[in-house]
């Protein structure tokens, strides 16, 4: 896609021509959260009744819940009547009008990661690009998908359209009161993105770059449903190797995918909000519930993450395998940098027969920063036959940074296998030395050893992606060294 | 080329090398030899700029330009490339990848156009011939499950891809079967150019009668005691390093 900057302008001035307007809602939510707010919100997004008592139930299960205590991160308590559960979006005239106008780091590092042109203005939330990307972009990808049936749009319109289907899905993998922060979700959860795959249908290509474009801008408390019907294949990317800011500290999202007989999804996430300062200073934190359901047989799930983002990262995601040899699979790579803490891993729930599960952590920790990997294997007692294997590496730069592991197993099923490795490992200095020797640049070379160290969880992603988590560790390993 | 004067150098504050003197030319080979705990591998170190080693007097210069100013990865990119005696294992970075981002570090920093992946792969095949590789051996980590051999060769290599201006060889030899040492030989003397220096550490002087030096060194309690001819090496196969005052605990030559 070699996208010109005279391309680029041409576009948006044509837009301009077509008179394309948003609406601006005025309003933001005075800060705090009770009943009230979360009626006002409903009726902000028109949502029918149904969604509105959802919220409600969530939100008096949330009010009973205590927030939990058990990760192995540390924090200052979170003021959730602080917060404002509603913020319109910015107002063009509010954002920075061209590129001139955005912080010269964040340009350099976009420049760095390879983010083509066309879409750096809008991730540094240039006013004018918002108009191109809507329409060029959405366009382009949403005719191949309406020709296969495929439903994508923002769950805020999935409420409206296809209610039925968010009633019968929204909450059975990750029931509202499963937890602290999926019951704030639940209760007052902004957007976020819906997808329906029909029985049989193959997506035509991978939900992501569309999503990269429309991502932004879904709020702290994102929602996301994906919905695999018999037989059907999606592989999904979220998130973005380009580095999100955003000015709201708590991020609480919920992701359920539901996969039905003979089905599969692949779900992809690169992560890398707003870690902080060198001094530990701000940052996102990230507390997140994602779960899969493969509750037809054989279905089959996997997780891709790689994690390089937030001052506090909290996330496992799942897989419960009801269906009869149903697969899960987790890769994970989660870097941690200066102050940075990351408590993630995943929770393989294995209840049919045959189920089979495959876990391989790499935990990257450098500078001050602490990294634990937290896993639950479990087989229920009709899984017979169940396997899982899991691997936890975990790679300490320098001597002041802790990497932890808590493996969980619980078996209920005599017949079931479990294997676990672990290693732990340094980047030695005789690797260094080696590296330097031969005339490449020590940043460089902590790199390409952090690189080789993930391979066996880059290969998981789609292909294009995989280039950009490689230059996303480089950039995020900047200063680690010397 | 090499200059090096009064050169001392120590490690956790022990004194190692103890005032090394030495001129090698464009063209020539050098051997080094000595007894264990001579300093013969940390000569070599401080040559590439290792870290661990405080340089604590003298001066160093190749080409004029003094090399102890310089970070390890600027010597190397002047020129100076060492041959490991231990290769370490970086695992999951494949050899190819590695030599690729070394080689194009160096043509980087004389201004050349970087080489693609399918140009240096061609490149990299002929030259692992060379030293005996089958080119399978690119995809692997680097120096991962290799053999002694494999490592050594590997090293080797490096420098016939890398073409540096000094090559010092850490003990190339040992742990060589005499096959693969005839392979590792086969390869330095194929280094041998008028405009480029070697600079070779050993223990022995077998490796020395596959590849034959202009100058033998003995280096004992971090100074050179002795310099001579290719006859020197013969002397101390001979006759051990007793007859210099050396005391040598490794006598199993």
């Amino acid at each position: 896609m070699a996208t010109t900057d005279t391309e680029v302008k041409e576009l948006i001035k044509r837009e301009y021509e077509h008179g394309f307007v948003t609406e601006i809602e005025s309003d933001t939510f005075e800060p705090g959260l009770n009943e009230d707010v979360i009626r006002r919100l409903s009726e902000l997004k028109q949502e029918p009744e149904f969604m509105l008592e959802w919220r409600l139930k969530a939100y008096r299960r949330w009010l009973e819940m205590d927030e939990p205590e058990w990760a192995h991160v540390d924090f200052p308590k979170v003021d959730y009547n602080s917060i404002s559960y509603y913020s319109a979006p910015k107002r063009p005239e509010d954002m920075p009008q061209s590129l001139d106008e955005v912080d010269p780091e964040l340009l350099r590092t976009y420049e760095k990661l390879g983010i083509p042109l066309h879409e750096r203005a809008k991730l540094a939330g240039v006013a004018v690009d918002a108009v191109f990307d809507s329409v060029s972009v959405a366009t382009t990808f949403k005719e191949p998908l309406e020709k296969a049936g495929v439903i994508f749009c923002p769950i805020s319109e999935a409420v409206q359209k296809y209610p039925e289907l968010v009633k019968k899905y929204l909450g059975s993998v990750v029931p509202a009161g499963d937890n602290y922060f999926a019951a704030l979700n639940s209760a007052v959860f902004s957007d976020g993105s819906f997808v329906y795959i029909p029985k049989g249908v193959r997506c035509p290509m991978e939900l992501s770059t569309y999503f990269r474009i429309n991502a932004a801008n879904t709020g702290q408390f994102e929602r996301t449903l994906i919905i695999a019907e018999e037989g059907s294949y999606v592989s999904y990317l979220e998130g973005c190797t380009a580095p999100m800011r955003d000015e709201n500290q708590l991020h609480a999202a919920v992701v359920e995918l539901v996969i039905l007989d003979d089905a599969q999804i692949k779900y992809s996430t690169v992560q890398n909000w707003y870690p902080g300062d060198e001094n530990g200073k701000g940052g996102i934190y990230n507390f997140v519930t994602k779960r899969a359901a493969c509750i037809g047989k054989n279905a089959k799930v996997s997780w891709t993450q790689v994690e390089t983002g937030s001052a506090i990262t909290w996330k496992y995601p799942s897989c419960v395998l009801r269906g009869d040899n149903s697969v899960g699979e987790f890769y994970s790579v989660a870097l941690t940098h200066n102050y940075q803490q990351a408590d993630t891993g995943t929770k393989m729930i294995h209840l049919g027969k045959n189920t089979k599960s495959t876990i391989i952590s790499k935990g990257i920790s450098a500078g001050r920063s602490s990294n634990a990997y937290r896993g639950l294997v479990k087989f229920g007692p009709g899984a017979d036959g169940a396997r899982n294997f899991t691997q936890c590496d975990s790679l300490l730069i320098g001597d002041r940074c802790g990497a932890h592991t808590f493996p969980y197993i619980e078996s209920r099923n005599k017949s079931a296998i479990v294997e676990h490795e672990a290693t732990t490992s340094k980047v030695s200095d005789e690797q260094m030395f080696l590296c330097r020797q031969r005339g490449i640049d020590p940043e460089q070379a902590v790199s390409m050893i952090v690189n080789g160290f993930c391979k066996e969880v880059f290969k998981e992603l789609p292909m294009e992606f995989a280039v950009e988590a490689g230059k996303l560790l480089e950039v995020s390993l900047e200063g680690s060294v010397g | 080329m090499l200059s090096i004067k009064n050169l001392h150098a120590s490690v956790n504050g022990e004194e190692i090398l103890k005032g090394i003197n030495l001129e090698v030319k464009a063209g020539e080979v050098h051997a080094i030899m000595g007894p264990n705990g001579s300093g013969k591998s940390t000569l070599s170190q401080v040559l590439a700029g290792n870290e661990t080693f405080e340089v604590t007097a003298g001066e160093v210069t190749l080409n004029g330009d003094n090399l102890l100013d310089l970070a390890t990865e600027e010597r190397a990119r002047e020129g100076v490339f060492l041959a490991f005696q231990y290769p370490v294992e970086i695992p999951g970075v494949s050899n190819l990848q590695f030599l690729r981002t070394a080689v194009n570090a160096m043509r980087k920093h004389r201004g050349e156009e970087e080489m693609n992946a399918a140009e240096f792969m061609k490149l990299a095949k002929e030259v692992s011939k060379q030293v005996d590789l089958d080119p399978a051996f690119l995809k692997r980590g680097v120096n991962e499950g290799f053999s002694g051999g494999e490592k050594k060769r590997n090293e080797i290599m490096q420098a016939l891809l890398l073409q540096p201006k000094l090559a010092i060889l850490d003990e190339t030899d040992s742990g060589l079967d005499i096959d693969a040492l005839q392979v590792v030989s086969n390869g330095v003397n194929a280094l041998r150019a008028d405009d480029r220096a070697i600079l070779m550490v050993t223990h022995y002087q077998r490796l020395l009668n596959h590849i034959v030096p202009d100058y033998v060194h003995v280096l004992a309690g971090g100074k050179i005691v002795k310099s001579g001819g290719r006859e020197l090496a013969l002397e101390l196969e001979e006759r051990g390093y007793g007859w210099l005052g050396i005391k040598d605990e490794d006598t199993s030559n």
